[in-house]
Protein backbone atom coordinates (compact mmCIF):
# COMPACT_ATOMS: atom_id res chain seq x y z
CA UNK A 1 0.00 0.00 0.00
CA UNK A 2 1.44 3.37 -0.94
CA UNK A 3 1.77 6.09 1.69
CA UNK A 4 -0.76 8.27 -0.13
CA UNK A 5 -3.26 5.40 0.22
CA UNK A 6 -2.42 4.81 3.88
CA UNK A 7 -2.94 8.50 4.70
CA UNK A 8 -5.73 9.11 2.16
CA UNK A 9 -8.25 10.00 4.89
CA UNK A 10 -5.84 12.62 6.24
CA UNK A 11 -5.07 14.09 2.81
CA UNK A 12 -8.80 14.23 2.00
CA UNK A 13 -9.56 15.94 5.33
CA UNK A 14 -6.81 18.53 4.71
CA UNK A 15 -8.20 19.23 1.24
CA UNK A 16 -11.84 19.57 2.31
CA UNK A 17 -11.20 21.55 5.51
CA UNK A 18 -9.55 24.43 3.69
CA UNK A 19 -5.84 23.92 4.40
CA UNK A 20 -4.07 26.45 2.18
CA UNK A 21 -0.75 25.97 0.35
CA UNK A 22 -1.32 22.26 0.78
CA UNK A 23 1.58 20.15 -0.47
CA UNK A 24 1.63 16.36 -0.42
CA UNK A 25 4.99 14.91 -1.42
CA UNK A 26 6.66 11.55 -1.09
CA UNK A 27 10.42 11.27 -0.80
CA UNK A 28 12.55 8.29 0.31
CA UNK A 29 9.55 6.39 1.71
CA UNK A 30 8.35 9.29 3.85
CA UNK A 31 5.21 11.28 3.10
CA UNK A 32 5.42 15.04 3.74
CA UNK A 33 2.19 16.99 4.18
CA UNK A 34 2.66 20.76 4.49
CA UNK A 35 0.14 23.56 4.66
CA UNK A 36 -1.66 26.19 6.73
CA UNK A 37 -4.84 25.28 8.56
CA UNK A 38 -7.54 27.97 8.85
CA UNK A 39 -7.75 27.43 12.65
CA UNK A 40 -6.43 25.41 15.57
CA UNK A 41 -9.43 23.06 15.57
CA UNK A 42 -8.64 21.99 12.01
CA UNK A 43 -5.02 21.29 12.92
CA UNK A 44 -6.17 19.23 15.92
CA UNK A 45 -8.60 17.28 13.76
CA UNK A 46 -5.81 16.40 11.31
CA UNK A 47 -3.60 15.21 14.16
CA UNK A 48 -6.43 13.05 15.51
CA UNK A 49 -6.78 11.40 12.09
CA UNK A 50 -2.99 10.89 11.98
CA UNK A 51 -3.18 9.12 15.37
CA UNK A 52 -5.96 6.84 14.10
CA UNK A 53 -4.05 5.85 10.96
CA UNK A 54 -0.71 5.43 12.75
CA UNK A 55 -1.32 4.74 16.46
CA UNK A 56 1.24 6.51 18.71
CA UNK A 57 3.03 7.83 15.58
CA UNK A 58 5.27 4.79 15.43
CA UNK A 59 5.69 4.17 11.69
CA UNK A 60 8.05 7.07 10.99
CA UNK A 61 6.62 7.47 7.49
CA UNK A 62 4.85 10.83 7.78
CA UNK A 63 5.91 14.40 8.56
CA UNK A 64 2.74 16.43 9.16
CA UNK A 65 3.81 20.07 9.13
CA UNK A 66 0.56 22.01 9.22
CA UNK A 67 0.63 25.35 11.02
CA UNK A 68 -2.29 27.64 11.83
CA UNK A 69 -2.53 30.66 9.60
CA UNK A 70 -2.39 33.83 11.70
CA UNK A 71 -1.29 37.30 10.72
CA UNK A 72 0.10 40.15 12.80
CA UNK A 73 -2.52 41.51 15.21
CA UNK A 74 -4.21 38.13 15.67
CA UNK A 75 -5.11 37.27 19.26
CA UNK A 76 -3.74 33.99 20.57
CA UNK A 77 -4.53 32.06 23.74
CA UNK A 78 -1.75 30.64 25.90
CA UNK A 79 -2.39 26.89 25.87
CA UNK A 80 0.24 25.53 28.23
CA UNK A 81 -0.88 22.60 30.36
CA UNK A 82 -1.11 24.77 33.48
CA UNK A 83 2.07 26.81 33.82
CA UNK A 84 3.10 30.26 32.64
CA UNK A 85 4.56 30.66 29.17
CA UNK A 86 8.05 32.15 29.02
CA UNK A 87 8.54 35.24 26.88
CA UNK A 88 12.14 35.42 25.70
CA UNK A 89 14.47 38.04 24.30
CA UNK A 90 15.18 35.97 21.19
CA UNK A 91 13.84 32.87 19.42
CA UNK A 92 15.40 30.00 21.41
CA UNK A 93 15.28 28.40 24.86
CA UNK A 94 18.87 29.61 25.38
CA UNK A 95 17.62 33.20 25.26
CA UNK A 96 16.97 35.13 28.50
CA UNK A 97 13.41 35.27 29.81
CA UNK A 98 12.00 38.81 29.63
CA UNK A 99 8.45 38.12 30.74
CA UNK A 100 5.67 35.59 31.35
CA UNK A 101 2.20 35.05 29.95
CA UNK A 102 -0.26 33.22 32.19
CA UNK A 103 -2.04 29.98 31.27
CA UNK A 104 -5.16 30.88 29.20
CA UNK A 105 -4.04 34.53 28.84
CA UNK A 106 -4.80 36.22 25.51
CA UNK A 107 -1.76 37.76 23.78
CA UNK A 108 -1.31 39.55 20.44
CA UNK A 109 0.77 38.10 17.64
CA UNK A 110 3.33 40.59 16.29
CA UNK A 111 5.05 38.38 13.74
CA UNK A 112 5.94 34.77 13.03
CA UNK A 113 9.71 34.39 13.21
CA UNK A 114 9.47 30.76 12.11
CA UNK A 115 7.21 27.75 12.70
CA UNK A 116 8.51 27.40 16.26
CA UNK A 117 8.88 30.96 17.59
CA UNK A 118 6.41 33.84 17.40
CA UNK A 119 6.97 37.43 18.51
CA UNK A 120 4.08 38.31 20.82
CA UNK A 121 2.93 41.16 23.04
CA UNK A 122 0.90 40.85 26.23
CA UNK A 123 -1.83 43.29 27.27
CA UNK A 124 0.59 44.43 30.00
CA UNK A 125 2.98 45.53 27.25
CA UNK A 126 5.58 42.77 27.57
CA UNK A 127 6.99 41.86 24.18
CA UNK A 128 9.19 38.95 23.17
CA UNK A 129 9.40 35.49 21.65
CA UNK A 130 7.21 32.59 22.76
CA UNK A 131 7.08 28.96 21.69
CA UNK A 132 4.32 28.66 19.06
CA UNK A 133 3.22 25.18 20.17
CA UNK A 134 1.68 26.81 23.26
CA UNK A 135 -0.19 29.54 21.36
CA UNK A 136 -3.60 28.97 19.78
CA UNK A 137 -4.71 31.71 17.39
CA UNK A 138 -8.29 32.75 18.15
CA UNK B 1 -21.04 2.20 -80.78
CA UNK B 2 -21.01 -1.15 -79.02
CA UNK B 3 -17.31 -0.78 -78.47
CA UNK B 4 -17.81 2.63 -76.79
CA UNK B 5 -20.61 1.25 -74.61
CA UNK B 6 -18.39 -1.58 -73.39
CA UNK B 7 -15.63 0.85 -72.72
CA UNK B 8 -18.00 3.02 -70.65
CA UNK B 9 -19.10 0.02 -68.56
CA UNK B 10 -15.50 -0.84 -67.92
CA UNK B 11 -14.78 2.75 -66.93
CA UNK B 12 -17.70 2.87 -64.48
CA UNK B 13 -16.66 -0.49 -63.03
CA UNK B 14 -13.07 0.59 -62.55
CA UNK B 15 -14.24 3.78 -60.83
CA UNK B 16 -16.38 1.73 -58.46
CA UNK B 17 -13.42 -0.56 -57.80
CA UNK B 18 -11.14 2.36 -57.14
CA UNK B 19 -13.55 3.90 -54.64
CA UNK B 20 -13.94 0.53 -53.00
CA UNK B 21 -10.18 0.34 -52.47
CA UNK B 22 -9.95 3.73 -50.79
CA UNK B 23 -9.55 3.22 -46.99
CA UNK B 24 -12.56 4.28 -44.94
CA UNK B 25 -12.14 7.16 -42.48
CA UNK B 26 -13.00 4.86 -39.57
CA UNK B 27 -10.23 2.44 -40.59
CA UNK B 28 -7.70 5.27 -40.82
CA UNK B 29 -8.83 6.49 -37.40
CA UNK B 30 -8.34 3.13 -35.69
CA UNK B 31 -5.00 2.68 -37.44
CA UNK B 32 -3.74 6.04 -36.09
CA UNK B 33 -5.18 5.40 -32.65
CA UNK B 34 -3.35 2.11 -32.45
CA UNK B 35 -0.06 3.78 -33.39
CA UNK B 36 -0.54 6.59 -30.84
CA UNK B 37 -1.52 4.23 -28.04
CA UNK B 38 1.63 2.18 -28.54
CA UNK B 39 3.60 5.12 -27.09
CA UNK B 40 2.98 6.34 -23.56
CA UNK B 41 3.66 9.99 -24.38
CA UNK B 42 1.13 10.08 -27.26
CA UNK B 43 -1.47 7.73 -25.79
CA UNK B 44 -3.79 10.48 -24.57
CA UNK B 45 -4.30 12.11 -27.97
CA UNK B 46 -7.73 12.19 -29.69
CA UNK B 47 -8.11 11.43 -33.40
CA UNK B 48 -10.83 12.47 -35.86
CA UNK B 49 -10.71 11.57 -39.57
CA UNK B 50 -12.89 13.26 -42.20
CA UNK B 51 -12.39 12.56 -45.91
CA UNK B 52 -8.88 11.34 -45.24
CA UNK B 53 -7.85 14.38 -43.21
CA UNK B 54 -6.72 13.40 -39.70
CA UNK B 55 -7.21 15.95 -36.92
CA UNK B 56 -5.22 15.38 -33.73
CA UNK B 57 -6.15 17.08 -30.45
CA UNK B 58 -5.24 16.85 -26.78
CA UNK B 59 -2.24 17.61 -24.58
CA UNK B 60 1.28 16.20 -24.43
CA UNK B 61 4.22 17.09 -22.20
CA UNK B 62 6.73 18.18 -24.85
CA UNK B 63 7.19 19.23 -28.49
CA UNK B 64 8.89 15.94 -29.31
CA UNK B 65 5.74 14.00 -28.41
CA UNK B 66 3.63 16.40 -30.50
CA UNK B 67 5.88 15.93 -33.56
CA UNK B 68 5.90 12.19 -33.08
CA UNK B 69 2.09 12.10 -33.04
CA UNK B 70 2.03 14.08 -36.31
CA UNK B 71 4.47 11.67 -37.96
CA UNK B 72 2.61 8.58 -36.75
CA UNK B 73 -0.68 9.97 -38.12
CA UNK B 74 0.88 10.93 -41.48
CA UNK B 75 2.31 7.41 -41.85
CA UNK B 76 -1.13 5.80 -41.60
CA UNK B 77 -2.36 4.31 -44.89
CA UNK B 78 -4.87 6.50 -46.72
CA UNK B 79 -4.19 9.73 -44.84
CA UNK B 80 -4.24 12.77 -47.14
CA UNK B 81 -3.09 15.30 -44.59
CA UNK B 82 -2.74 15.82 -40.84
CA UNK B 83 -4.10 18.77 -38.87
CA UNK B 84 -2.02 18.66 -35.69
CA UNK B 85 -3.88 20.63 -33.00
CA UNK B 86 -2.14 18.92 -30.09
CA UNK B 87 -0.94 21.42 -27.44
CA UNK B 88 2.23 21.14 -25.39
CA UNK B 89 1.77 21.47 -21.61
CA UNK B 90 5.00 20.93 -19.67
CA UNK B 91 4.44 19.02 -16.40
CA UNK B 92 4.60 21.00 -13.15
CA UNK B 93 7.87 20.14 -11.46
CA UNK B 94 7.33 19.48 -7.76
CA UNK B 95 9.85 21.19 -5.52
CA UNK B 96 11.81 18.65 -3.48
CA UNK B 97 11.04 18.47 0.24
CA UNK B 98 13.30 20.81 2.20
CA UNK B 99 15.07 19.01 5.05
CA UNK B 100 16.75 21.18 7.68
CA UNK B 101 20.46 20.60 8.37
CA UNK B 102 21.33 18.72 11.56
CA UNK B 103 22.59 21.86 13.38
CA UNK B 104 19.19 23.54 12.97
CA UNK B 105 17.41 20.33 13.96
CA UNK B 106 19.55 19.93 17.10
CA UNK B 107 18.63 23.46 18.23
CA UNK B 108 14.96 22.92 17.35
CA UNK B 109 14.81 19.58 19.15
CA UNK B 110 16.35 21.15 22.24
CA UNK B 111 13.57 23.77 22.35
CA UNK B 112 10.83 21.24 21.60
CA UNK B 113 11.87 18.77 24.30
CA UNK B 114 12.69 21.35 26.99
CA UNK B 115 9.43 20.67 28.83
CA UNK B 116 9.80 16.88 28.51
CA UNK B 117 12.91 16.01 30.56
CA UNK B 118 12.32 12.24 30.32
CA UNK B 119 12.54 12.37 26.51
CA UNK B 120 15.89 12.01 24.76
CA UNK B 121 16.10 13.12 21.15
CA UNK B 122 19.06 12.38 18.90
CA UNK B 123 19.57 13.90 15.47
CA UNK B 124 21.51 12.10 12.78
CA UNK B 125 21.41 12.82 9.05
CA UNK B 126 18.03 14.55 9.33
CA UNK B 127 16.42 11.74 11.35
CA UNK B 128 15.16 12.53 14.87
CA UNK B 129 15.22 9.44 17.09
CA UNK B 130 13.19 9.62 20.29
CA UNK B 131 13.97 7.42 23.29
CA UNK B 132 13.04 7.52 26.96
CA UNK B 133 9.46 7.86 28.12
CA UNK B 134 6.56 10.24 27.76
CA UNK B 135 3.10 10.66 29.23
CA UNK B 136 0.38 9.69 26.74
CA UNK B 137 -1.21 13.13 27.18
CA UNK B 138 2.07 14.83 26.16
CA UNK B 139 2.86 12.70 23.10
CA UNK B 140 0.70 14.63 20.62
CA UNK B 141 2.09 18.03 21.71
CA UNK B 142 5.66 16.77 21.48
CA UNK B 143 5.09 15.27 18.02
CA UNK B 144 3.35 18.45 16.81
CA UNK B 145 6.42 20.51 17.79
CA UNK B 146 8.91 18.10 16.24
CA UNK B 147 6.97 17.87 12.98
CA UNK B 148 7.41 21.62 12.38
CA UNK B 149 11.22 21.33 12.43
CA UNK B 150 11.45 19.95 8.86
CA UNK B 151 13.25 16.71 9.72
CA UNK B 152 13.69 13.88 7.24
CA UNK B 153 11.78 11.52 9.51
CA UNK B 154 10.96 10.93 13.17
CA UNK B 155 11.73 7.54 14.66
CA UNK B 156 9.54 7.27 17.75
CA UNK B 157 10.94 4.65 20.15
CA UNK B 158 9.41 6.26 23.23
CA UNK B 159 7.84 4.22 25.98
CA UNK B 160 4.39 5.68 26.47
CA UNK B 161 3.19 5.85 30.07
Amino acid sequence: MSLQDKYKQLIDAATTSGVSNLQVREQDNVLYIDGSAPDGATKDKLWDIYAQLDPDYRAGDLILNVDVSASAGTKAKVTTESTNLNIRKGPGTDQPIVGKAAHNEIVTLQSKTNDQWWLIKTDAGEEGYAYAQYLSPQ
Amino acid sequence: MKFIKNYLVLFVLSCALFIGCKPKDSDIKSQIEQALQANLETSGINVQVTDGVATLSGEVKDQQARDKAGTLAADAKGVKSVDNQVTVTPPVVEAPVQINPDEALVQGVKDATKDFPTVTANVNDGVITLTGDVKRSDLKNLMMSLNTLKPKKIDNQLTIK
